[in-house]
């Protein structure tokens, strides 16, 4: 309805101004008005994480936030990973070590993964185990995803990660 | 590229699956894989169709009733709104399945809470949302059934004449010869509670239906041919005026095997009646709430061995909860009473088995599909039996493992070879099994964390039991687009488990062209022939095999009619394809399903050979259990398996992977709160699945024999791995502390609550 | 979604000032709304009876952390996140960087805040053991101004707290005199990570010449808000550590905990446990002797 005031926000790059109901949630304003469908509702609260985006360089539940909120922002989704053409090291390790399955999950932990690595390029298992722990995977058992985010870092790693015993 | 054809295979010949392979056996990428990254891939609810309008059910909040009177409150303006009830149905209010006992929509009584009842549809959400909340309905209770136990007794009659949806007996041998002299007599109690699939994409449909093309539904799910059969019969419509077109599947684990079919006829109704597109997702909610779920058990087992721990005698008593309807639950139970003697030798083997109906949202298929149930309360029964007998439970299962020639309780021999000697062997090494029970049981005495070694030994049977691939007689192959690209024509689908690769795959390998060079044909039943349904671990194996025929033979009459050559590379092969097209018109083979040889089973006795091929495979779990939170975390896991011939390592080992978390889940983590036979935990928030913190490393390993009748040597490898892990799990327990548990999902509670039943020291030593 | 986001008022004055206004001049009428990780799953859930909802997300004034000699002031709206990156709060409240970390999952921390967290009043709230053995204190903002009350009073009920109609939770004051003392939390769920607590305890203790001097016992999911075990302290308070008075202790908790059946967890399951966490606690630290 335009009869609600403009909420403007950057999103992968690029900005977008919307007018909705102001607590629409920034999920719905991605996939519906955006046409960004990329990030998905698994839950609708909060806990599994496949509507996680970037905002202003943290992970959020975009289910979880009112679009007023969002409002000046710098959002980044799955479909701001790639770039000219290419995909994002997270995407081509994915790729390469089975880390999607049925890939409903896969956007939400692109996110997650690129999240962790922004602030930790080098991640423990521990440390990635807690990065994606807000990542509900059905399919694959976490094990392969592990091993995507570990091959992303691969070329700037010397040791091998290893799972430390009983140390979880 | 050139093409490496090294076979001078004759039309009708199978390729000798232990040959090397270029691209079967490769860990190629998954066919969808960069549409997935990319977040590019769509889903149900990612599309909309021009003028759609969205739909909801109003559904029962009460277990069993008549239904008295449904209102419509006027402070809703119902003519902006459509409204489907039974009365609307022009053909059947049924569900096809196996029987047709289950209605599409509630017509004067409903037999389990959140039943469907009446359908609203408009082109606002909320508005709906008031809608929903706008109808009231009245019932007149009637005393509903919740239990296994309380529909045994028959008291109340709430399926059928007598509560029974189904039952087995199966007899090898005369067991009630052997009580009397058997060395040891150990008997025991199992029972598994319910479990959802939890996909992370619920399920939806868009439907939209005409004149002119009849039924078209879009939507999550596994098998468009059994939506297409139920539709048939809900709208009274010929095979040609349905159409069902299967989206990317975010999960499915056999949730969306049957109920697809009541959720498409919804959407389909409100379609019919609204004259436009209707889309209907459901919410988590919802989907947790109203869908089906693993089915309940309760088996009991009486064991007779003599004195050297070897098997004499198995009586089980096997009892599943179906829910309010029928369904799968027939099907489950077979498979769950053709696991249930485990994978070993035993002369005399009785099961009696029973579906029981309750009022509650019907059970259905689940990865693994009865197997599970049935393995749990055999491979827990065992370390009973170990415990009884004071022997080691790896010798026990060594002293009684199944092996070449050997028949099982359906008097199959195993003609195939058998070597679970070999895993276990394996599983022992990588496990370090012995050393680390020994290291725990010293270790434990003094930590308030309890760790144990457990390990399950388990076959799955692949493929539909007995004479089930005969009466599917699937059809699948291949045709030649006039762009250059073989298209895989099946109608099995995609949900994260690999199909599209492998079965890419498996052209390209049987007609010697890239993998590249193959694409699948849409999951669209106007376009591909009914190969069966995605389940029972039949696809790479059943339709592989299809698909490998297909190939071989395209080859053939490619070189008998169109001067293909005897070496050839992938353009001059797509040359060929283009003079057969231009002489035939088109370029399409397929192939008709041929059981292999010696396949007899009788479904009466339930006798011969269950299974066409079978599946072996060894778990062993690592737990640690807190004495003080009483809470048990798995902290290492090895899997080694047998599964025939690997087509694709990366999809397999994912499999493994992703199965043993959702059993680890099973064991430990989710339970499904009934309240009257509603779910009300039926949020993500209580309803508890593994996190990326808390699944253990898994440690996963193959021995491949390749099974000449299985798409390049495949068997079925889908549903094996969610077998194992509940009862290594529970048995790792055992040996932890020293208490063997028989009911899962073992919750903390539970440890609790036997620590202080039997008055268990509960004060602890620091560390 | 079951929510109807047409059906809500949403609005954003940005400042401090502005909201306690809003607050003043409609009391009891605007739901303060900060990271909105538990108002938006009301609203999901169809469940949402707040109309007025005013934004403190993005209020600079409410989002802080200052460290000062004898004190950490850590603003409402301060994320968990922020809490756990504050060296200070690392080294000086360890139990609080522990509880933050156990919140959620990351992206529930990035828009958790601790004002929120305390508001919502959950029986189960994961920072409020450690702000109870921090003795922490409640700053509260009004167009009168401000006052503070000790954290151990906010929580009046199940989901009641002793904040007027037109106040604000502004900071929260927490003493760093408990850094040299001996710290224990334990936080007990359903898994890992996204996990709302069944039971929690954490403790602070100061032990002179092998007696107890000091000690604080906060808990989660034992009564109907988080409370200090006051009994349980006093049965400690002056004695030595020692098998007897660890099961006196333990019987006093016994007393004093009332955990409830509800969808997570049973009630004796949540007192065992707790018992035992505390057992734990006294036995470590009877063992590693003398001192703070």
């Amino acid at each position: 309805m335009s009869t609600f005031p403009a909420i403007r926000f950057n999103v992968n790059g690029e900005d977008r101004e919307v007018r909705v109901a102001p607590m629409k949630r920034l999920l719905d304003v991605l996939r519906e008005d955006l046409g960004l469908t990329g990030s998905k509702e698994g839950c609708g609260e909060g806990e599994c994480g496949s509507c996680s985006v970037r905002m202003n360089g943290e992970l959020v539940n975009s289910c979880l936030v009112p679009v007023l909120q969002a409002e000046g922002a710098s959002v980044q989704t799955v479909e701001g990973l790639a770039a000219a053409g290419k995909m994002h090291p997270l995407q081509e390790a994915f790729l390469q070590c089975g880390g999607a399955q049925c890939g409903i999950c896969t956007p939400g932990m692109l996110m997650a993964a690129t999240q962790l690595l922004s602030v930790n390029a080098h991640p423990t298992m521990t440390e990635i185990r807690e990065g994606l722990a807000g990542n509900l995977c059905r399919c694959t058992g976490f094990t392969r995803i592990f091993e995507s985010v570990i091959a992303a870092t691969a070329e700037n790693r010397e040791e091998r990660i290893e799972e430390p015993a009983h140390a979880r | 590229m050139l093409c490496l054809n090294p076979h001078a295979i004759e039309a009708g010949q199978t390729m000798n699956t232990s040959e090397k392979t270029r691209i079967v056996g490769a860990p190629v990428l998954r066919k969808e894989g960069v549409q997935k990254l990319l977040g590019q891939a769509l889903y149900v609810d990612d599309i909309s169709r021009e003028g759609m309008i969205h739909g909801a059910t109003v559904r029962s909040t009460i277990p069993r009733g008549l239904i008295r009177s449904i209102h419509y409150d006027e402070r809703i303006d119902w003519d902006a709104f459509t409204v489907v009830t039974a009365a609307d149905i022009p053909g059947k209010n049924h569900i096809q399945l196996i029987f047709a006992d289950q209605p599409c929509l509630a017509d004067g009584v409903v037999n389990h809470c959140d039943e469907a009842i009446v359908l609203l549809a408009h082109a606002d959400k909320h508005k709906l949302r008031e809608a929903m909340a706008a109808v009231r309905i009245e019932y007149e209770a009637l005393p509903a059934v919740f239990t296994i136990e309380e529909s045994e007794r028959r008291e109340q009659i709430v399926w059928g004449t007598d509560n029974l949806l189904k039952s087995f007996l199966l007899e090898k041998g005369d067991v009630d010869t052997v009580w009397a002299n058997a060395a040891h007599v150990v008997e025991g109690e199992y029972r598994t509670g319910a479990q959802e699939h939890l996909y992370i994409e619920n399920n939806g449909m868009i439907a939209e239906w005409s004149e002119a093309e009849g039924v078209t539904v879009w939507g999550s799910l596994q098998c468009p041919y059994y939506v297409h059969k139920s539709l048939l019969a809900v709208f009274d419509l010929p095979e040609n005026k349905v159409r069902v077109i299967q989206t990317e599947t975010g999960g499915a684990f056999g949730g969306k095997e049957d109920f697809p079919s009541t959720l498409a006829a919804h959407a389909a109704l409100l379609a019919m009646k609204s004259g436009k597109p209707v889309k209907m997702v459901y919410d988590r909610m919802e989907d947790l709430a109203a869908t089906t779920k693993r089915h309940p058990s309760r088996i009991r087992h009486r064991t007779a061995l003599d004195k050297n721990g070897k098997l004499l005698a198995m009586d089980i008593d096997l009892a599943t909860d179906g829910g309010a309807y029928s369904t799968l639950s027939s099907t489950v139970l077979s498979r769950a009473t053709l696991h249930s003697p485990g994978p070993y030798v035993c002369p005399n083997v009785r099961i009696r088995s029973h579906a029981w109906a309750t009022n509650t949202v019907p059970y259905g298929a689940f990865r693994g599909f009865g197997a599970p149930q049935g393995i749990f309360a055999i491979e827990c029964h065992m370390d009973e039996i170990a415990v009884a007998l004071n022997m080691d439970p790896v010798e026990l299962r060594r002293r009684n493992f199944l092996h070449d020639g050997d028949t099982t309780a359906t008097e199959q021999v195993m003609r195939e070879p058998v070597i679970l000697d070999q895993l276990l062997e394996r599983a022992l090494k990588e496990s370090d099994f012995y050393a680390k029970r020994e290291h725990y049981a010293r270790e434990n005495a003094s930590s308030a964390v309890k760790r144990g070694m457990g390990l399950a030994a388990f076959y799955h049977g692949a493929g539909f039991t007995g004479s089930g691939e005969r009466y599917l007689n699937s059809i699948a192959g291949l045709d030649v687009t006039p762009q250059g690209k073989v298209r895989v024509l099946v109608a099995n689908t995609e949900f994260g488990q690999g199909t599209n690769t492998i079965l890419s795959q498996i052209a390209a390998e049987a007609i010697g062209i890239g993998y590249e060079d193959v694409e699948m044909a849409p999951a669209d039943t106007r376009v591909v022939p009914n190969s069966g349904p995605t389940v029972a671990s039949r696809t790479s194996m059943v339709v592989g095999k299809l698909i490998e025929r297909a190939g071989l033979q395209l080859v053939a009459r490619l070189r008998e009619e169109s001067g293909l050559e005897e070496r050839y590379s992938a353009s001059e092969f797509f040359a060929a394809c283009a003079r057969y097209g231009a002489a035939h018109g088109e370029v399409v083979s397929l192939c008709r399903y041929e059981a292999p040889p010696n396949i007899y089973w009788d479904d009466k006795t339930y006798r011969g050979e269950a299974y066409p091929a079978y599946a072996w495979s060894i778990h062993v779990a690592q737990v640690a259990v807190d004495t003080n939170t009483y809470s048990v975390q798995v902290e290492d896991f090895w899997a080694v398996q047998e599964v025939g011939r690997i087509l694709n390592p990366i999809l397999a080992g994912g499999q493994i992977e992703g199965g043993i978390a959702q059993a680890i889940g099973y064991a430990l983590y989710e339970k499904v709160i009934l309240q009257d036979g509603h779910m009300v935990n039926n949020q993500m928030t209580n309803y508890i699945m593994p996190t990326a913190e808390d699944v253990p490393p898994i440690h996963i390993f193959f021995e491949e024999i390749p099974f000449q009748h299985g798409g390049f040597g495949a068997k079925g490898i889908g549903e094996l791995p969610h077998d194992g892990p509940a009862p290594a799990i529970l048995n790792a327990i055992r040996d932890a502390t020293g208490v063997g548990y028989h009911a899962i999902p073992l919750m903390p509670e539970d440890i609790f609550a036997h620590f202080i039943a039997h008055e268990i020291n509960v004060e602890t030593v620091s560390a | 979604m079951r929510g109807n986001p047409d059906a809500h008022e949403l609005i954003a004055p940005g400042n401090l000032d502005s909201v306690l206004e809003l607050l003043a001049k409609e009391p009891s009428e605007w739901t303060p709304i900060a990271g909105g990780t538990e108002i938006m799953v009301a609203h999901a859930a169809g469940r949402l009876g707040a109309k007025k909802l005013v934004s403190l997300w993005g209020i600079d004034e409410l989002r802080f952390i200052k460290e000062k000699e004898a004190s950490i002031t850590i603003g409402a709206g301060a994320t968990f996140r922020d809490l756990r990156a504050h060296p200070g709060i690392g080294v000086k409240l360890p139990l609080l960087a522990m509880a933050a970390s156990w919140i959620g999952c990351i992206a529930n921390q990035s828009r958790a805040t601790l004002g929120g967290n305390l508001v919502n009043g959950s029986p189960a709230a994961d920072s409020s053991p450690a702000l109870l053995v921090y003795d922490a204190e409640i700053e509260l903002a009004s167009v009168r101004g401000r006052r503070r009350i000790p954290y151990s009073a906010f929580h009046t009920g199940y989901k009641r707290n002793a904040m007027l109609p037109d106040e604000l939770l502004f900071a929260v004051h927490l003493p760093l005199r408990f850094a040299e003392q001996r710290h224990y939390l334990r936080k007990v769920g359903t898994r890992r990570a996204m996990a709302i607590s069944k039971v929690a305890l954490a403790a602070t203790a100061w032990l002179e010449d092998g007696l107890v001097r000091e000690v604080r016992l906060g808990a989660a999911s034992l009564a109907p808000f988080p409370m200090r075990l006051v009994e349980t302290e006093v049965a400690l308070l002056g004695r030595a550590l020692n098998a007897e008075s660890i099961q006196l202790a333990c019987a006093a908790l016994q007393k004093e905990a009332k955990p409830i059946d509800d969808i997570r967890s049973t009630g004796a399951y949540r007192k065992r446990v707790a018992i035992n966490l505390l057992t734990e606690f006294l036995t470590a630290l009877a063992t590693e002797g003398q001192g703070r």
